[in-house]
């Protein structure tokens, strides 16, 4: 099970950690990704300089709702299938 | 800038202070002795007759900073000592009385308890006397006074009476916590337990990543701390050692989605997010208890999802009430908070620290919609609830909601509610209880009650990035 956390802290927040949740949620759907991947949130990552930050098992990622297609093709999608 | 509203806030808070210093650097045990003598120092008493007094008043408020009474099972308590006695005598006529021959008086008492003396002077009887106040209201001198004792008075509940000593006693079977008592008791007689010597022992590991603290604030601190600004005290909060803040409005987005659901599916709700009124209904209105919302409080709500995505977090509620300490320590809630400090009580924390937090940079603090936010003032549950019921698409229901600010309006709402359950024929569908007038920026732990904090929190709520509370809820990933 890949474990990818998503931080929702509030300077994340504010750099749309909310779009991002909800678009990895529909895409995770969209390829029927469940069973492999978990989606979860988190509270601040101490990184808030790179927010939206994003931990693919414990790998930081910094990622903005502008790019998260891709981040989801590249560390998600190709890593699990 | 001035820091609280009254010097007895003050007082409480130096020892507070001087109690976290210990904690963090000292040797509790041994050094918690020397508090009142560095508070009172010198022969020359301040407030009291002695300074020997004073010291023996710091010391009690020492121990309830150090958690209080082990065998006191309320979060309130009164320091005897401290209890100044005041006169009792309710309604009295004072010399300002001219002995007038109009006699208004006597005319408006409805128990014929005023006696007008050979000189036309009034005195009241004070066996028939029921303290109405009327006879006060039309006295054109002013010359009846009402000398109830402020905590008494403070004390909506009736809860407080006095001792065969003298000294203010609280029936704990009838005491809610709402901490009224104890902002208005003019001696600082009456005090809340601190916990706030629990919070410093978490801080101290906090910097294990397997033990990070979690401060959840309460969105009545956006009138609060005003010689600063708000991202201020969310930087001092880290400096202190929290690992981050998160807004306790966020819970309440999550309650009002769920508790509007819970409503329009039982078509009769008590609100359960103030623990003073919660107490209440259980204590006063047992037949009452069926329609309390089963939905935890805001800050339990943020507490429980803090939990389930890091399960080793500790979390510390920080509001402006004395209540939720209670509802901390003795409610299934307590599983998810771990501890409750106040306003007054994080002021004292930063200064034990010397964190000045008006000279740090600005944090961010934004989770919440403006409907969770303005959860802080009288009504602005009311209006998340209206919201939560359009945003969940529930359109065959008709919300009638009855705000009820302060104890006084509960009261008189849940007196006529519990005679119409019994022929189902509700008027008001939902409650909102809120013991402190004003809402919650009305609370006992608030540092400073100003007539322009109801601005400032519908201010912080338009601020709100999020405009629902469907979006601001969105953010949580649910496993």
């Amino acid at each position: 099970m890949m474990k990818v956390s998503i931080c929702i802290g509030s300077s994340c927040h504010i750099k749309g950690s909310r779009h991002i949740v909800e678009d990895l949620q529909y895409l995770v759907s969209e390829y029927s990704l469940q069973d492999l991947v978990e989606l979860s949130g988190t509270f601040c990552m101490g990184k808030c300089q790179q927010g939206v930050c994003i931990t693919v098992d414990g790998v930081l990622h910094s990622v903005s709702p502008e790019n998260v297609n891709a981040f989801f093709g590249k560390e998600i999608l190709a890593k699990v299938s | 800038m001035k820091k609280f509203d009254t010097k007895v806030q003050a007082l409480k808070y130096k020892v507070l202070r001087e109690a976290a210093r210990i904690a963090w650097n000292g040797d509790p045990e041994r050094e918690m002795l020397n508090i009142p003598e560095r508070i009172i120092p010198g022969k020359e008493p301040t407030m009291r007759c002695c300074v020997y007094k004073e010291r023996a008043i710091i010391a009690e408020r020492v121990k309830l900073a150090a958690g209080g009474s082990a065998t006191n099972p309320n979060v309130i308590e009164v320091i005897g000592i401290a209890c100044d006695e005041c006169p009792m005598g309710g309604y009295e006529v004072t010399a300002a009385c001219r002995g007038c021959i109009a006699h208004r008086c006597e005319d408006v008492c409805r128990r014929g308890a005023i006696m007008i003396d050979a000189d036309h002077v009034a005195h009241i009887d004070k066996t028939k006397c029921v303290e109405c106040g009327m006879c006060a209201k039309v006295c054109p001198y002013g010359a009846i006074l009402d000398f109830t004792r402020p905590c008494e008075r403070a004390c909506k509940i009736h809860a407080i009476s006095i001792g065969n000593d003298s000294v203010a006693r609280i029936d704990n079977d009838k005491c809610i916590a709402c901490g009224a008592c104890v902002y208005q008791c003019p001696w600082g007689a009456i005090m809340d337990k601190s916990y706030i010597l629990d919070v410093i022992g978490l801080l101290k590991n906090a910097a294990d990543p397997a033990r990070k603290v979690y401060a959840v604030v309460a969105p009545s601190i956006s009138s609060q701390f005003i010689y600063a600004k708000l991202g201020q005290v969310v930087t001092g909060l880290k400096r202190i050692g929290f690992h981050t803040v998160v807004e306790a409005a966020l819970g309440a987005d999550m309650v009002a989605l769920a508790e509007s659901k819970e409503l329009a599916e039982k078509g009769l709700l008590l609100s359960s997010c103030c623990p003073a009124f919660v107490s209440y209904v259980h204590k006063q209105f047992p037949s009452l208890v069926q329609y309390i919302s089963h939905n935890l409080s805001p800050a339990a709500a943020i507490s429980r999802y803090i939990k389930s995505v890091d399960p080793s977090a500790k979390t510390v509620f920080i509001g402006p009430c004395t209540a939720k300490k209670a509802e901390y320590r003795d409610t299934p809630a307590a599983e998810y908070v771990d501890a409750a400090l106040t306003f007054e009580e994080l002021q004292a924390l930063f200064d034990s620290r010397d964190v000045d937090i008006a000279s740090l940079e600005e944090g961010v603090l934004d989770n919440a919609s403006y409907y969770g936010r303005i959860f802080a003032r009288s009504g602005g549950l009311t209006d998340a609830i209206a919201q939560g019921l359009k945003e969940n698409g529930i359109t065959d229901f008709e919300l009638k909601a009855l705000r009820c600010d302060g104890i006084e309006e509960f009261r008189a709402a849940l007196t006529r509610l519990s005679r119409n359950a019994l022929n189902a024929n509700f008027e008001v569908n939902f409650v909102e209880g809120m013991a402190c007038v004003g809402g919650c920026i009305g609370g006992a732990g608030c540092l400073t009650h100003g007539v322009k904090n109801k601005l400032e929190v519908d201010k912080y709520g338009r601020e709100a990035l999020e405009k629902t509370i469907g979006d601001a809820v969105k953010a949580l990933v649910q496993k």
